[in-house]
């Protein structure tokens, strides 16, 4: 069923599943995203690394329109983002987002969180929403603990029932805003688990990590970003063997001295 | 002792005027304010203004002065016809309802960002938004100042009883006029206020027990 679909999907559109053209955002005086062109196909894992304060989150952000931009284009499936209203929150519903800080509603239990978007947004009987909210609980391994509420529960189970409750909406596209960088180091492997089981099923993923390793065994591409631009994109194999640029080496030198 | 036991009849029906008057333009205050604060936070420039503009207008006016509007300027300009009842109901809860917008905006505030930022990826509307995630995140640190709001308009409604509508403070007026002891007077009126502030803050306070948020 899903298989039919994502192929009629690729016939309708290309395969570029997000396209950003020549995109710029200011914070004040500074330039946070300077002359970005991005594009990102269908079944693509893209891994956006960099320094911190080199607009890496807010490139992530921009892209459901978290965050608004100044100039510039981006084309979710061919279709250009709208402004707020209903038109943005249908195609935000294409989109995963999963966030450092989790974000679980906190006053819902982990089940009604999975939920919640399936019958408020795509009006799925409240049964069948359940039953997918289940199985993708177990999927992520937490199954076990949907009648919880989001605080009993450690930031690695969180983010994964966040990763769940991005997925039940049946996202065409996922993005990871740093997802394991406020968790505690045993538990970023349970949840960087998950994420690598997600790419392997062919999901288009953009991960904005500090995790080398991930980025290493599951992203088909690297973006190194720093100060507001794309300073290089290559395959990890040769962009952690042999970065170009000397941005680049430098930071890998740091991070991958220890 | 006796002016209470003599008018007996009055002072019920005055306590059950400021009960009635209260509990009446407390519920539209408080839906007036919680739309209001909707607006005010929302991303439509022209609901924003028109909530800026509503709270400026009802929380800087005297009470007493919206009052006397609601006498003499609503039926002349406006609705023609109204019973002082509810010419009272409206300038109470048009006044309450800035105070209330505050308050929950304050709360609204409170919520993290990230709430409704996750609420907003999924495909939520503003509007779901609002009601299902960030305002039953708000209840709490809004109930405390919501239960000082409603006490203040319990008091305020005694501005409605020199407007001659039947309420506690009314019939203290009544008796006075009619030369009673003014001192047994007012302790029974304060009373009768006392019983009915009581019952808000007990109120509140079971409610601010009941709803915690774990985070």
């Amino acid at each position: 069923m899903t298989a039919v679909s994502v192929a009629k999907d690729s016939v309708a559109a290309t395969d570029e599943l997000v396209v950003l053209k020549n995109v710029n955002k200011h914070f004040g005086a500074l330039h946070v995203l300077q002359d970005i062109d991005l594009t990102i196909t269908r079944g693509e894992v893209v891994v956006v690394i960099g320094p911190s304060g080199s607009g890496k989150s807010t490139l992530c952000r921009t892209i459901n329109r978290l965050e608004t931009i100044d100039s510039g284009e981006i084309l979710i499936d061919g279709k250009p983002l709208p402004q707020e209203g209903r038109e943005l929150a249908r195609l935000r519903a294409d989109v995963g987002m999963v966030f450092q800080s989790f974000n679980l509603f906190a006053h819902k239990t982990v089940l009604e969180n999975v939920m919640l978007g399936q019958v408020k947004v795509r009006r799925t009987d409240k049964k069948k929403a359940e039953d997918k909210a289940r199985t993708l609980l177990d999927r992520v391994g937490v199954g076990t603990q949907a009648d919880k509420y989001p605080a009993q529960l450690s930031g690695g189970q969180q983010q994964r029932v966040a990763i769940a409750r991005a997925l039940a909406m049946g996202p065409k596209v996922m993005l990871f805003d740093e997802p394991t960088s406020a968790l505690d180091p045993e538990m970023i492997s349970e949840v960087l688990d998950v994420m690598q089981q997600l790419a392997r099923d062919g999901m288009t993923m953009v991960v904005v990590t500090h995790e080398m390793g991930f980025a290493r065994s599951a992203a088909n591409r690297v973006v190194f970003m720093a100060d507001g631009r794309i300073v290089e994109q290559a395959a990890p194999d040769q962009f952690f063997s042999n970065p170009r640029s000397d941005r680049a080496k430098d930071f890998l030198s740091k991070i991958l001295h220890h | 002792m006796n002016v209470l036991l003599d008018h007996l009849a009055e002072f019920r029906e005055g306590f059950i005027g400021t009960v009635l008057l209260t509990l009446a333009s407390g519920l539209l205050a408080m839906t007036l304010g919680v739309v209001i604060a909707g607006f005010r936070v929302s991303p439509v420039p022209p609901l924003r203004m028109f909530g800026t503009a509503w709270v400026t207008l009802f929380r800087n006016t005297p009470l007493t002065l919206l009052f006397l509007i609601a006498w003499f300027v609503v039926p002349v300009i406006f609705v023609p016809g109204l019973s002082p009842w509810t010419k009272a109901l409206l300038a109470l809860s048009f006044y309450t309802s800035a105070f209330v917008c505050e308050a929950v905006r304050s709360g609204i505030n409170t919520v993290p960002l990230g709430q409704a930022e996750a609420a907003r990826s999924l495909g939520m509307t503003f509007t779901q938004t609002l009601r299902m995630i960030v305002l039953p995140q708000a209840t709490r640190t809004v109930i405390a100042p919501l239960s000082s709001i409603f006490i203040a308009l319990t008091k305020n409604s005694a501005i409605a009883g020199a407007f001659s509508v039947t309420e506690l403070f009314g019939v203290q007026k009544l008796l006075s006029d009619k030369g009673f002891p003014i001192t047994w007077i007012f302790l029974w009126v304060a009373l009768g206020y006392l019983v009915v502030t009581f019952s808000i803050s007990g109120l509140f306070r079971l409610l601010e027990r009941r709803l915690g948020v774990a985070r």
